[in-house]
């Protein structure tokens, strides 16, 4: 091999390596999920109103694992539907949340949790009506849950009243776009709840087990920041 | 023939060399007096985890006896390895080798007769100090053999992806994410869990059982004062066990009668639609659970949450 040729086989192996290195630190050390600002231009700790809107999809078409259920995040100023579960909200603030629900019914394992806890009220409006307590156990009512237990706020999430085995009723792709109820059957859950004082990321979970195919339910979008869990992050 | 030579020499000088025992022995003993003391009353009412209930004053008892049990077994080893740094050590121009090493029955006796007697001292302790204190705090299963005379107050303690809730069987049955109990009065602690394991730790109560689905583990406790409580999951759970924790709160008899009064009334309609009271809850066998999914078109059969092609439950 001439030298010439073996400079250049060099050069390419070295720049090869070093867009490998390059990759893994982009991709898996600094990339991540995106976490949605509802906090810019908000003064913290005035009580404030911030506006959130998140939608829950009974799978999502936008991710490798396209059959997992999965809440998607309205970016507040593009108003585009992001994937992720992680949204930033100014500290003492009240937010008000709107949630879609797209998803069809599952069962609550511990029916406990149908009661709406920690909004201002203890209540939340679906499709307007207010509900203080919401039974999974007594038809398909339930599909999901928007549970901080940082902050003891849980309101379970109604469903548009469709079974599993009519699933293909549901919205197909993600993410879905309210508009037409008998095109696309959901239901509009709207709480509110004042953002603490302190600074912090407050997890927050789904406490139904709609990890189907995992044991117990609670496996893969259940544990996967992004799907069904994520963390609302307080800042001032 | 220079071994031959040195033996008597060496007998000699031992015969009339100090007493390394009592050399040794005398700072030993007041080392270890003056850390037993310091053990028992600077550092013992302090040590975990506390003096809030029955269980924890015993575990700290039982912590404080090991310490002050330890502490001279340690004190006399760090002694004689400073003393024999300081007196067997090399000295200038001695290039004589040391006497040669034989067994000596009397300290070998000695050695094993004193760590058998800690030792079996230690076992019966424990076991005295299991039975007497009602299982000190841990979890006994389903058939406790430890348990307290007179009436006690049920609390079921059910773990859950990532939250500890609470029922109260003698009030209705309801169940709280707000841990209250009453001081003066035996706690039953009934824990299960209704998913995976986790652990119920109640750190000032000293009270830690393991909640394990389809398993009634039973611990018992008696609070001292009032105060608040640190509830933890001892147990790896899954993505958020490391915020599985909650505060609960020790209260008088009298407040928390009208605490647990008050809340069930309050949360009467919540109640309504819970399961009846059970030991365990087992999804396959919650009559209105099962009806919901079979209603939901869950098609695993008989209350199973899915099909029988993924995985059952535990």
């Amino acid at each position: 091999m001439s030298l010439p040729a073996r400079i250049s086989l060099l050069v390419v192996a070295f720049l090869a390596v070093v867009a490998v290195g390059a990759f893994v630190v982009l991709h898996y050390f600094l990339g991540g999920i995106p976490v949605e600002d509802y906090s810019a231009g908000v003064t913290p700790n005035t009580n404030a109103t911030v506006h959130v809107v998140l939608q829950e999809d009974p799978q999502n078409t936008v991710s490798s694992k396209p059959d997992w259920v999965s809440y998607f995040v309205q970016n507040p100023q593009t108003k585009a539907w992001v994937h992720t579960t992680l949204f930033q909200v100014p500290a003492g603030s009240k937010i008000d949340m709107t949630i879609y629900g797209f998803d069809g019914c599952t069962p609550l394992r511990n029916n406990f949790w149908g009661q709406v806890t920690g909004t201002i009220g203890d209540v939340e409006f679906v499709d307007g009506k207010p509900y203080h307590v919401i039974n999974s156990w007594s038809g398909c009512n339930v599909g999901h849950t928007f549970s901080i237990p940082g902050i003891n706020l849980n309101v379970p999430m109604a469903t548009p009243g469709l079974i599993q085995s009519v699933k293909p009723g549901l919205c197909g792709t993600s993410p879905c776009e309210p508009g037409d109820m008998k095109a696309v059957p959901y239901r509009v859950m709207q709480f509110s709840f004042y953002s603490p004082h302190t600074n912090g990321e407050y997890f927050w979970q789904c406490r139904v087990p709609c990890g189907g195919g995992f044991l117990t339910g609670f496996g893969g979008p259940m544990q996967t920041l992004g799907f069904m869990t994520g963390y609302m992050k307080v800042v001032s | 023939m220079a071994a031959e030579s040195s033996a008597p020499s060496q007998q000699a000088g031992e015969s009339s060399g100090p007493n390394h025992g009592l050399r040794i022995f005398i700072p030993w003993l007041i080392l270890a007096v003056v850390a037993d003391v310091l053990i028992w009353v600077v550092w013992g009412p302090h040590l975990p985890p506390g003096a809030m209930s029955s269980s924890a004053s015993n575990q700290q008892f039982d912590i404080k006896i090991m310490a002050v049990m330890a502490a001279p077994v340690m004190l006399f080893v760090l002694v004689y390895f400073a003393y024999a740094l300081i007196v067997w050590r090399h000295r200038e121009g001695d290039d004589e080798d040391g006497p040669a090493l034989h067994g000596n029955t009397r300290v070998q006796a000695t050695w094993i007769t004193l760590s058998s007697i800690i030792v079996l001292a230690l076992f019966v302790f424990g076991t005295v100090e299991l039975v007497t204190t009602n299982g000190a705090g841990a979890g006994e299963g389903a058939s406790p053999i430890w348990k307290p005379s007179g009436s006690t107050l049920q609390v079921q303690v059910i773990g859950q992806q990532w939250r500890f809730t609470y029922r109260y069987p003698q009030f209705g049955g309801f169940e709280t994410t707000d841990l209250v109990l009453p001081v003066g009065q035996w706690v039953e602690f009934h824990v299960t869990s209704i998913d995976v394991i986790h652990s119920f730790w109640a750190y000032q109560l000293g009270v830690k059982a393991d909640a394990n689905p389809g398993v009634d583990n039973v611990a018992y406790t008696k609070i001292n004062n009032t105060g608040s409580i640190t509830v933890r999951c001892a147990e790896l759970c899954g993505l958020w066990h490391g915020a599985m924790f909650d505060y609960g709160r020790a209260v008088s008899l009298g407040a928390f009668v009208a605490w647990a009064r008050g809340t069930e009334v309050h949360l009467a309609s919540v109640t309504a639609q819970l399961p009846p009271y059970s030991l365990t809850y087992d999804p396959t066998t919650i009559a209105q659970m099962s009806k919901a999914m079979v209603a939901a078109g869950f098609t695993g059969g008989n209350g199973l949450y899915y099909p029988p092609t993924d995985p059952a439950q535990p």
